[in-house]
């Protein structure tokens, strides 16, 4: 399939998959208890009756309902996500004022978790193939194995008793001290101080996962023939574990690692509100501590869109990254 | 049966973990005897510490409540959500998968579409905001967390049944004319289970993480206490009394960490062949 062909068809998928979710939350609005006029207001206490009139005029809550699902999926696809009366913004303009900070915490917490990952589980899988220092392989899975079971947010909360609290190492809440009114690379530096705690909670439960997959992956790529080979041929043990081993196992947990962000998101939300990081997850917080429905099915929508956004990415990542692969056409 | 028990009691982490488990399921079920108070109930002075009051082991919160007390009955909502919504889910999955795998073709395809679907969305959001829509409740949280965490089943169940639809003892079943729905019940599904049944136990994990992110952000039930709420609760306490967010969030790691641990287990016992070629 040529590139742009590719594209094309990725695009037209992520497009159809945005609307699916626009439409069930449409469908959730009208499943939701009580009148859908008053959930979209927020249950603002006392609404005033008129306001309500409006809102039932505004969204055609009157007409027939195939009429009011159209008439929403066209204002999703004008990127019309409603109006926060609780905010009195409009839902579109607090999304992204909100964004860049959400997506800074992906992209690193991804890079962090990956990496860490991988390393841990290769070199988890490397000392048994070496046959050396063999404690550090049951010593890696059972770190590993604890922060599987650890729950993200309470791994923050302690994280900010020990660094925060205690040694008073790393700022705790917010993205920047703002009243320092930092510029340039003071900037920079403030904001990265304030990230290292959000990136380490919200890395360390996905560096499990890796860690075990990393190392599962290259046992098994361990047993293949082309290592056999690869020995026989008198290839170095150090250059059969990265050359012949990890690169061929390293395919599959970039996949996999693809597949996660949906959970990076989810997990973002946690962590966010655990930082007053002022990103998206904080704000769905907002949104439900608010009732503002609008608003939280906005960052819904938009939590979604850009997990699709980076699944595309990696997806196009892998067009380039490994020839073996011709993706959408290759398989068939 | 004997065998799959030598095969569990080979791994000694899956040993502990089921010990572990087994404890929790006792506290769980006789919290009501060992703390007769409800544990919203203020007993003691506030924010005591652990053993400076006889009769409070952990201490007392920040309204003089029983932290043991809260821990006890806590275990009743993480296992009874863990355990029923994966019971959904799995449902659910199999019924999807099985369906999927099976009639193939567009049904196939069109089931397959919504499973991606499912997996691709970020399911801690559409958990948060199906129980928000719904209002906070047992049966609001055990839904939400069963439909975002069936996706899964439903694509193992349907490679299974893939693989399993080619075998010969199928096409016998189909050449004696047995009814489909009898064909996948009584041939298919029977034998799909052990990896099922694996999965099952390690979503139950997962399951009881999403209910506490859930209650921590204030999305639990009122009327029961969970340890998510307590550590949301504790949260502003941070700084004067952190035990009361640790302790919580350990009863939370260490049953995660049992079931994870069982569940492995489970999966050696179940899988030979796959810790064969582990190893």
């Amino acid at each position: 399939m040529p590139f742009a062909g590719f594209i094309a068809s990725r695009l037209f998928k992520a497009l159809c998959v945005i609307l699916a979710i626009a439409a069930l939350n449409f469908v959730l609005i009208r499943l939701a208890p009580g009148d859908p006029a008053s959930v979209l207001a927020g249950e603002a206490g006392a609404t005033d009756p008129n306001f309500v009139l409006e809102l039932r005029k505004q969204f055609g809550l009157d007409d027939p309902l195939w009429k009011q699902l159209g008439l929403y999926l066209w204002k999703v696809l004008h990127l019309d996500f409603g109006y926060s009366y609780r905010n009195h913004v409009p839902v579109l303009q607090l999304i992204a004022e909100r964004l860049p900070a959400t997506l800074l915490l992906m992209v690193s917490s991804f890079i962090v978790s990956l990496s860490l990952g991988v390393l841990f589980g290769a070199l988890a899988a490397g000392v048994s193939f070496f046959n050396r220092a063999r404690w550090l392989d049951p010593l890696i899975m059972t770190v590993a194995l604890i922060f599987y079971a650890t729950p993200l947010f309470w791994l923050a909360l302690m994280m900010v008793i020990v660094f925060s609290v205690q040694l008073d190492w790393l700022p705790a809440f917010g993205m920047e001290n703002i009243s320092a009114r930092y510029t340039g690379w003071d900037r920079v530096r403030d904001i990265g101080e304030h990230l290292i705690l959000p990136t380490l909670a919200l890395s360390f439960f996905f560096m499990s996962v890796y860690v075990r997959l990393t190392r599962a992956t290259m046992m098994e790529t361990m047993l293949q023939d082309h290592v056999r080979t690869a020995f026989a041929k008198g290839v170095t043990p150090w250059r059969v574990l990265r050359r012949h081993v990890l690169r061929n196992a390293l395919l599959p947990i970039v996949t996999f690692a693809g597949l996660q962000l949906g959970q990076i998101a989810g997990g973002a939300v946690l962590i966010e509100t655990v930082f007053a990081w002022p990103g998206i997850g904080r704000l769905m917080f907002d949104a439900l501590l608010q009732r503002d429905y609008q608003l939280l099915l906005g960052v819904f929508l938009v939590t979604s869109a850009t997990v699709i956004f980076f699944n595309i990415i990696t997806d196009i990542a892998y067009r380039f990254v490994d020839p073996r692969i011709r993706v959408g056409g290759g398989a068939k | 049966m004997k065998s799959f028990w030598q095969r569990y009691a080979r791994n000694v982490g899956g040993l502990i973990g089921l010990g572990i488990l087994g404890s929790i399921v006792v506290i769980a079920l006789f919290a009501s005897i060992l703390f007769p108070v409800s544990p919203w109930q203020m007993q003691g002075a506030p924010l005591l510490y652990p053993f400076e009051e006889p009769g409070f082991p952990l201490g007392t919160d920040m309204l003089g409540r029983d932290i043991a007390a809260g821990l006890a009955y806590g275990t009743r909502v993480s296992l009874f959500v863990g355990v029923v919504s994966t019971a959904f889910a799995v449902l659910l999955g199999i019924g999807v998968g099985a369906c999927a795998g099976y009639f193939g073709g567009w049904i196939d395809d069109a089931l397959m579409r919504v499973t991606e679907f499912f997996q691709t969305i970020p399911q801690l959001a559409m958990a948060i905001v199906l129980v928000a829509i719904f209002t906070p409740s047992l049966p609001s949280i055990v839904l939400a967390i069963a439909l975002v965490s069936w996706p899964p089943v439903a694509r193992l169940v349907r490679a299974e049944v893939l693989s399993l639809r080619e075998r010969e003892f199928v096409e016998a079943a189909i050449v004696l004319g047995r009814p489909t729905h009898k064909i996948l019940l009584d041939e298919i599904l029977p034998n799909a289970m052990p990896p099922v049944i694996v999965t099952a136990s390690l979503m139950v994990a997962t399951a009881i993480l999403t209910e506490a992110a859930l209650s921590f952000l204030g999305l639990g039930d009122k009327n029961f206490m969970s340890w998510g709420f307590m550590i949301g609760a504790a949260r502003t306490m941070l700084r004067e009394a952190p035990l009361l967010t640790v302790f919580p969030g350990m009863a939370i790691l260490i049953t995660v960490l049992a079931i994870n641990l069982a569940g492995e287990a489970l999966n050696d016992a179940l899988n030979p062949r796959l810790r064969e070629r582990g190893q």
